[in-house]
């Protein structure tokens, strides 16, 4: 057996060339006449080190990062892939600070093993969430999840098990799971490592929550802009069923569970609920009213449960732990570990799964490392192309769901995407209309022709003209559009306008 | 009936087949169609609406409602640019005037040469390194306008 070295699959790591990273290793190796067995691995979501590659040190796992095809050949002159005293040796990756420092619950897994593997899955206690919830009624998994305290992580923060009671009680024989892997907003990525790094972890989910509501089938509708993903996922089902876990009897209890990987066509729309089911149902992506809630008639009338994919992910690990457990992480009402995705211009961007609580300024400025022009930060968008731009005054406000819309943010998805002192609020103002002009899905008025106007509006105020008025008119519309819009993106389109104009008004002068 | 209307029929015909006995196929359909054709062309949506007892009008409406599927060819390789917010953080703007200047058009459009269609996109995930960029089924990263003329140039070498 060779050294065993761990070179990412995931979709930024091969966005920054990891493949002729470990092809590069592989020949290299030959070369030296070593022997190496390459691995690739799931990311650990320290994007700002990628690629990351790691040896397997008896034990330990040494890291090198961010290492490109160039550095190779004086990597290999120190001596990798044994102990290698080189600039980019990081030492153990457990001891390295941005990630030591993290509480990871739902990326406990991510990077450690080759993704697709049932035995490492199994080995690092995956499905134990699972053969518990075997054993269960759906009522008691039912109950274990409100117990929980989880709350929904796409964005809306609705109690899961409160949404899951309402599809088990809801009447009918037939019954679905759909898992919400539509991750549209801009800033946000922790889906994707999920999926790419530890996918099991979502089946599992998605298997109790099966169980737990009475559905024998569900959907994974994923965009279509994640072709890493798509990969990871279709290989993860197959293995999946063939090992007894999907299918008509899952793992010997005559329970039944099919799993469908469902690509959508890159509208940001169809991660709203209602529209995803439209979609899914081969229609046009357009926002249903409600009620009736998809929990009682969703997908072709039926009753659905749907969550997102670190909500179903989390599912496993209350199963597997004890719902105790998972609610003792956590400030107020938002229970378990707050997922951020720190993105946009930062030094150090990736994952960050750190307990509720902590500060804006904690993350950009701690974890982040600042900006990576090195110039001052000046805003920090929250919560997606929804979220509102935060000026340095409300970054010490906590992060949670509670506090932060407190102070008049919103944390949606967990995406903080950070701008220097070069952006133009008045641009960024702009583009929240024109986003919502080209994403809309028609059905609301305030919200299809509303973004266009409002996009008109902003160009007046950009070139001068009749400034007064055209703020008194773009103040109208967003009220219009607030009031008269059925979901969150007419509805919340306003936010980022909102707070560029009240936050940066300087921009608007 | 011609050489190609006959293989149209017979795509649509095995797209349809493909994704037998799913729910709501129309999507899964049109990809597939889409990855074998590079385009769903007008004479594919009366085959698709008989086979699936869609209207044309339902499969045109879901056909350009959805931004991925196209009715024209495009060029030999797509680039996809990101102009969402964490890339526009970290220089997209600037990007996309390099791109739509260098290249010579504008979204949606195909270089002279057939070369390269550009396309807009929000978000491909890759927002802590960005600005993004998805040439084909590859994500590149923290791509400057130097970069991004080196990777064009990448593609015209394998013409």
């Amino acid at each position: 057996m060779g050294v065993k070295v761990f070179v990412p699959r995931d979709a930024t790591a091969c966005a920054l060339g990891a493949d002729a990273v470990a092809e590069g290793i592989r020949a290299k190796a030959a070369a030296h006449g070593i022997d190496v067995e390459v691995v690739r691995n799931g990311s650990r979501g320290a994007f700002w080190l990628e690629p990351l590659v790691e040896v397997d040190g008896g034990g330990e796992r040494l890291g090198y990062g961010p290492v490109g095809v160039a550095d190779l050949d004086s990597l290999f002159e120190a001596g990798f892939p044994g102990n290698a005293d080189h600039p980019l040796a990081l030492g153990p990756v457990t001891g390295v600070d941005w990630l030591a420092s993290q509480q990871r619950l739902t990326f406990t897994r991510a990077g450690w093993t080759d993704p697709l593997s049932l035995d490492d899955y199994r080995r690092l206690d995956g499905f134990a969430g699972l053969e518990r919830a075997l054993g269960l009624t759906p009522q008691e998994i039912v109950d274990e999840i409100k117990e929980s305290g989880l709350r929904g992580r796409g964005g809306a923060a609705f109690p899961t098990g409160i949404k899951w009671q309402t599809a088990l009680d809801a009447p009918g024989d037939r019954k679905f799971i759909v898992c919400n892997a539509d991750e549209g907003d801009s800033g946000t990525f922790a889906d994707r490592l999920l999926m790419e790094a530890d996918p099991y972890q979502l089946i599992e989910g998605m298997i109790i929550a099966g169980l737990a509501v009475g559905a024998r089938e569900g959907f994974i509708y994923l965009r279509s802009e994640y072709p890493h993903c798509k990969q990871v996922l279709t290989e993860a089902l197959a293995r999946a069923e063939s090992a007894g876990y999907l299918g008509d009897d899952i793992r010997g209890s005559e329970s039944a569970f099919h799993i469908e990987l469902r690509i959508g066509a890159g509208n940001y729309i169809c991660g709203e609920e209602t529209s995803l089911l439209d979609s899914l149902e081969g229609k046009r992506g357009l926002v249903r009213f409600k009620p009736p809630l998809p929990a009682i008639e969703g997908l072709l009338g039926l009753p659905t449960v749907i969550n997102n994919v670190l909500t179903l992910a989390a599912v496993s690990t209350v199963l597997a732990e004890g719902p105790a457990h998972y609610r003792d992480f956590g400030s107020g009402r938002s229970r378990g570990t707050l997922t951020v995705q720190l993105a946009g211009n930062v030094k150090r961007g990736g994952v960050v799964e750190i307990p509720f609580g902590a500060t804006l300024r904690d993350l950009v400025e701690g974890y982040g490392g600042g900006t990576a022009s090195g110039r001052p930060v000046r805003a920090v968008q929250v919560g997606g192309p929804l979220g509102g731009y935060l000026p340095e005054a409300l970054w010490d406000t906590p992060l949670d769901y509670e506090a932060l819309a407190e102070a008049g943010g919103m944390l949606g998805h967990g995406g903080v995407v950070v701008f220097d002192d070069t952006v133009d609020l008045r641009q960024q103002a702009r583009f929240a209309m024109e986003f919502c002009a080209i994403e809309s899905c028609g059905k609301c008025t305030p919200c299809r022709v509303g973004s266009v106007r409002g996009t008109e509006i902003i160009d007046r105020l950009i070139a001068g003209q009749d400034r007064e008025r055209n703020l008194q008119v773009l103040e109208d519309l967003c009220d219009t559009m607030v009031e008269g819009s059925l979901c969150a993106m007419g509805g919340l389109t306003p936010f980022p306008v909102r707070t560029a104009l009240k936050h940066f008004p300087e921009d608007f002068q | 009936m011609t050489a190609s209307a006959v293989s149209l029929a017979e795509i649509v015909e095995s797209a349809v087949a493909s994704q037998r006995g799913r729910i709501g196929p129309l999507l899964p359909v049109l990809h597939a169609i889409q990855d074998t054709l590079d385009y769903i062309p007008s004479d594919a949506v009366p085959m698709i609406a008989s086979a699936l007892n869609l209207s044309r009008a339902e499969v045109h409406g879901v056909m350009t409602f959805y931004h991925d599927f196209r009715s024209t060819p495009s060029g030999e390789h797509v680039v996809h640019l990101c102009r969402a917010e964490a890339c526009q953080a970290a220089g997209a703007r600037e990007l996309e005037r390099h791109a739509r200047e260098s290249l010579g058009v504008g979204f949606g459009e195909t270089t002279a040469d057939g070369l390269v269609t550009l396309e807009p996109v929000y978000c491909l995930g890759n927002c802590a390194c960005s600005p993004s960029i998805l040439i084909d089924d590859e994500i590149h990263a923290r791509v400057s306008p130097a970069r991004f003329d080196e990777l064009v140039e990448l593609l015209r070498e394998e013409g």
